[in-house]
């Protein structure tokens, strides 16, 4: 126990920055042991293909938990639509972009460059959160929670009707494609090109060291996203510390006082219900159409619950706090034990077809074939050990791993003993 | 003194409240459409459809069946997620993985008493893997008992979970017991997923059809869902009614700290909610399998923001708000196709869910708590 509070003194020591790169380099570390311990002479592109993978996804749930703690952390507001604000973002940019004379089968569109369609795709998404948010805003949590969800499901309804496949207005054809989805002009391809391009010098070094021409391009696109990560938490940054973001943590912590106080609380809700909504629809963008493809089934409400449980892993009310979240969930709940799962070949060669087998062999005592069993269907375990992770952590630890750090709505420091910090975060 | 006021406040509504009257309106254009609609004439202005169609009075009756029965098992499920709701005061989003559960461990029994004698295999009975497919009509023995394995046996995992999960923060507010309930959906989800496998397996098939009307016909398994959602539905009335412990629930569902002024047991009616609840939710759950002929590891989960939509609508802590919100909910679901697309007729319940929350988030019956 001291241990770990020893450890956890010098983690609080290091600033922040700091505490995100070590953790990145913890998670590379991590998955290039794993890629040398099974890979044999193909580890040096399998420890790309692991870190470029497990980057992107990092990436992406880095700027969608920043996007939900600014509702929920910073303004107290319970989205759980945020499949939904995905889809809207997302869809907008591929009928933006898709070509306008798109070959057989597919889906026409505007035929727009990425630069007009990925900025369309946020301010879409930020129009229909805004209003979402106009009438929801005055509902309780709870209840806020459940139109959220029940409003992303609609959306994902909708474009999965065949009614909106294809349509015509004007002459313009266009469309969502239903339930086959669409097409557009791929971000990670963008990133290609330039990889390819610019950095063709990058990619026969890393030939040279055995890394495909690809894993390279999927490392470059989750440096990408971790740019993106970069910039978002620089803004959400300096807003939460500006008067504007005082004002959406006094909400937080009690809406009432701040309206007497003569703060239009709606408004600074509904704005930055529609900022967190922007992020969300780029991150639908970025993460769900990184291949320039996307499709309904994309956008069920269960990732929206990912996004949450990295939320409150990381800490509801604080930006370190939710990349931590994010990363911890990511790359250590969700990447890591799939990968683990695939890699023991010898386990998974005789691992049985189903559980009754598997405890059969508990009759003769052996344990194998369960633990055979349990491995090979580790990808599947990995949500119940999520779901146990958070239960762990809202009954043991409810501010999260950083939450402590929720800063007051104050613009003055209120220095405080250490053992009252935290007060309300979890409000 | 409650009802007076309610009618009153009813027949203020339309004028303080223009949007209500423009559902009312909307609703007003819905039936006499429908109407129209199955004399089979249609109007026309300016080139459009105003009013009507066709449509036969064996298919609307068959959509309102259709309808009602998924309504009474989603109905019965959500009294448990409605009690939840008020008595211990969150919105439980493992509730459809309750579902799930009960239907799993119901049809587990019932698949394994009704195979053994034939040569199938213990684990292919357990995994539903054989091409066994039970009816009321041909099998009923263990589908009453796979009925009553059903909502024991969720009872168990119920009361088990709130153990472990919830009563370790009774005192936690309804946020954090929401995000519990989470995880608790999660886990179970896949825990399902880990024993039995993600794929859908077809475990009932009707064993006899009776026809009603042209059009119209109702197979043994319908039948045994009506029969088993209303006599539940009954039980559970007279039990709020006429027992001291239904009493002791009403008062715990309207202020929790006056019923334990008053020396009510809160932690035994916190379990009875649960046993409720989840003896109701895991019978739903039985009865949906039987009526829709397939199980899934998921089918609970999918079903869960109808079943929220059924309690919203009702009324949150209304126990006949559930009931009757749940067969509504399953009669908009239903109903729907008439006016739209196949594709959009669960996102007009939802659509439902938003307008009801926003508009009444008291539910349409009012904002009685469990009585």
């Amino acid at each position: 126990m001291s241990a770990t509070e020893n450890v956890r003194e010098q983690l609080e020591s290091l600033p922040d920055y700091g505490l995100v790169a070590l953790f990145l380099a913890g998670i590379w570390l991590i998955l290039t042991v794993l890629a040398f311990a099974v890979g044999g002479p193909q580890a040096p592109n399998l420890a790309a293909g692991f870190i470029g993978s497990v980057t992107v996804l990092l990436g992406a749930y880095a700027i969608l938990t920043l996007a939900l703690n600014l509702q929920w952390g910073y303004t107290g507001l319970f989205n759980i639509g945020v499949a939904g604000f995905m889809a809207v973002g997302a869809y907008t940019t591929a009928i933006l972009t898709a070509p306008a004379n798109p070959e057989a089968g597919a889906v026409a569109g505007f035929g727009l460059p990425l630069w007009v369609g990925i900025p369309g795709g946020m301010l879409m998404a930020a129009i229909v959160g805004g209003l979402a948010a106009l009438p929801a805003l005055r509902l309780r949590a709870d209840y806020l929670a459940i139109v959220t969800v029940a409003l992303s499901e609609i959306i994902r309804l909708f474009v999965n009707w065949n009614g909106v496949a294809e349509l015509s207005l004007f002459g313009v054809e266009f469309g969502t494609g239903g339930a086959t989805g669409i097409s557009f002009e791929s971000p990670s391809a963008v990133v290609a090109g330039v990889v390819n391009g610019v950095g063709s010098p990058l990619v026969s070094a890393a030939n040279g060291l055995g890394v495909s021409g690809p894993n390279v391009v999927n490392i470059v696109y989750g440096l990408t996203l971790l740019a993106v990560v970069g910039g978002s938490y620089w803004v959400l940054s300096r807003l939460v510390n500006s008067p504007f973001g005082r004002v959406l943590k006094a909400i937080r912590e009690d809406e009432q006082v701040t309206q007497s106080l003569g703060k239009d609380t709606r408004l600074f809700k509904i704005k930055a219900f529609m900022i967190g909504c922007a992020l969300m629809g780029l991150a639908g963008v970025l993460f769900r159409g990184s291949a320039g493809y996307i499709s309904p089934a994309q956008f069920r409400p269960t990732i929206t619950f990912y996004v949450f449980a990295a939320l409150i892993i990381g800490g509801s009310g604080s930006n370190t706090g939710s990349i931590l979240g994010a990363a911890t969930f990511s790359a250590l709940l969700f990447y890591l034990p799939a990968r683990l799962g695939e890699f023991f070949p010898s386990l998974r060669g005789q691992a049985p077809g189903n559980i009754i087998e598997a405890i059969a062999g508990l009759g003769s005592l052996d344990p194998g074939p369960l633990v055979a069993y349990t491995v090979s269907n580790v990808s599947t375990l990995r949500f119940v050990l999520i779901g146990v992770v958070l239960i762990y952590i809202i009954q043991n630890r409810p501010q999260g791993l950083l939450g402590h750090r929720n800063e007051p709505a104050a613009s003055v420091g209120l220095s405080r003993p250490r053992a009252a910090d935290g007060g309300g975060d979890d409000e | 003194m409650g009802l007076a006021e309610s009618v009153s406040d009813k027949r203020r509504l339309p004028v303080e409240r223009p949007s209500v009257g423009v559902i009312g309106v909307t609703l007003v254009y819905l039936v006499a459409d429908l109407a129209v609609k199955l004399t089979g004439t249609t109007v026309f202005a300016f080139g459009f459809r105003v009013i009507g169609g066709s449509l036969s009075v064996g298919g609307l009756f068959s959509m309102v069946l259709d309808g009602l029965l998924v309504g009474l098992a989603v109905g019965l499920a959500g009294i448990g997620l409605s009690m939840t709701y008020s008595i211990l005061d969150f919105a439980n989003f493992a509730h459809g993985d309750t579902v799930t559960v009960g239907a799993f461990l119901g049809w587990v029994a019932a698949y394994i008493v009704a195979g053994v004698g034939t040569d199938a295999t213990l684990a292919s009975l357990f995994l539903f893997g054989t091409n066994l497919q039970l009816s009321v009509a041909s099998t009923l023995g263990p589908v009453l008992l796979g009925l009553v394995v059903a909502g024991v046996g969720t009872v168990a995992v119920v009361l088990l979970i709130d153990r472990l999960t919830y009563r370790p923060m009774r005192e936690s507010d309804n946020i954090s017991l929401l995000i519990a309930s989470i995880g608790v959906a999660l886990a179970l989800r896949y825990l399902i997923a880990f024993v039995f496998g993600t794929q859908t397996s077809g475990v009932a098939s009707s064993g006899a059809q009776f026809r009603l009307l042209p059009g119209l016909a109702i197979t043994d398994n319908e039948i045994a869902l009506l029969v088993v959602g209303a006599a539940l539905m009954v039980g559970v009335h007279l039990l709020l009614q006429r027992t001291k412990l239904g009493k002791a629930m009403r008062a715990m569902a309207d202020n929790e700290d006056l019923a334990r002024v008053t020396g009510i047991p809160t932690e035994r009616v916190i379990r009875l909610t649960w046993i409720l609840g989840g003896g109701l939710a895991g019978i739903g759950g039985y009865l949906l399998v039987l009526e829709s002929e397939t199980i899934a590891f998921n089918f609970g989960w999918i079903l869960l923001l109808l079943i929220f939509a059924a309690v919203i609508v009702g009324g949150i802590g209304s126990i006949y708000g559930a009931m009757a919100g749940g067969v509504l909910i399953g009669l908009v679901d239903s109903l729907a196709l008439i006016w739209l697309p196949s594709g959009l007729t669960r996102a007009a319940a939802f659509a439902a869910l938003i307008v009801v929350l926003l508009l009444r988030p008291s539910g349409i019956f009012g904002g009685v708590s469990t009585a």
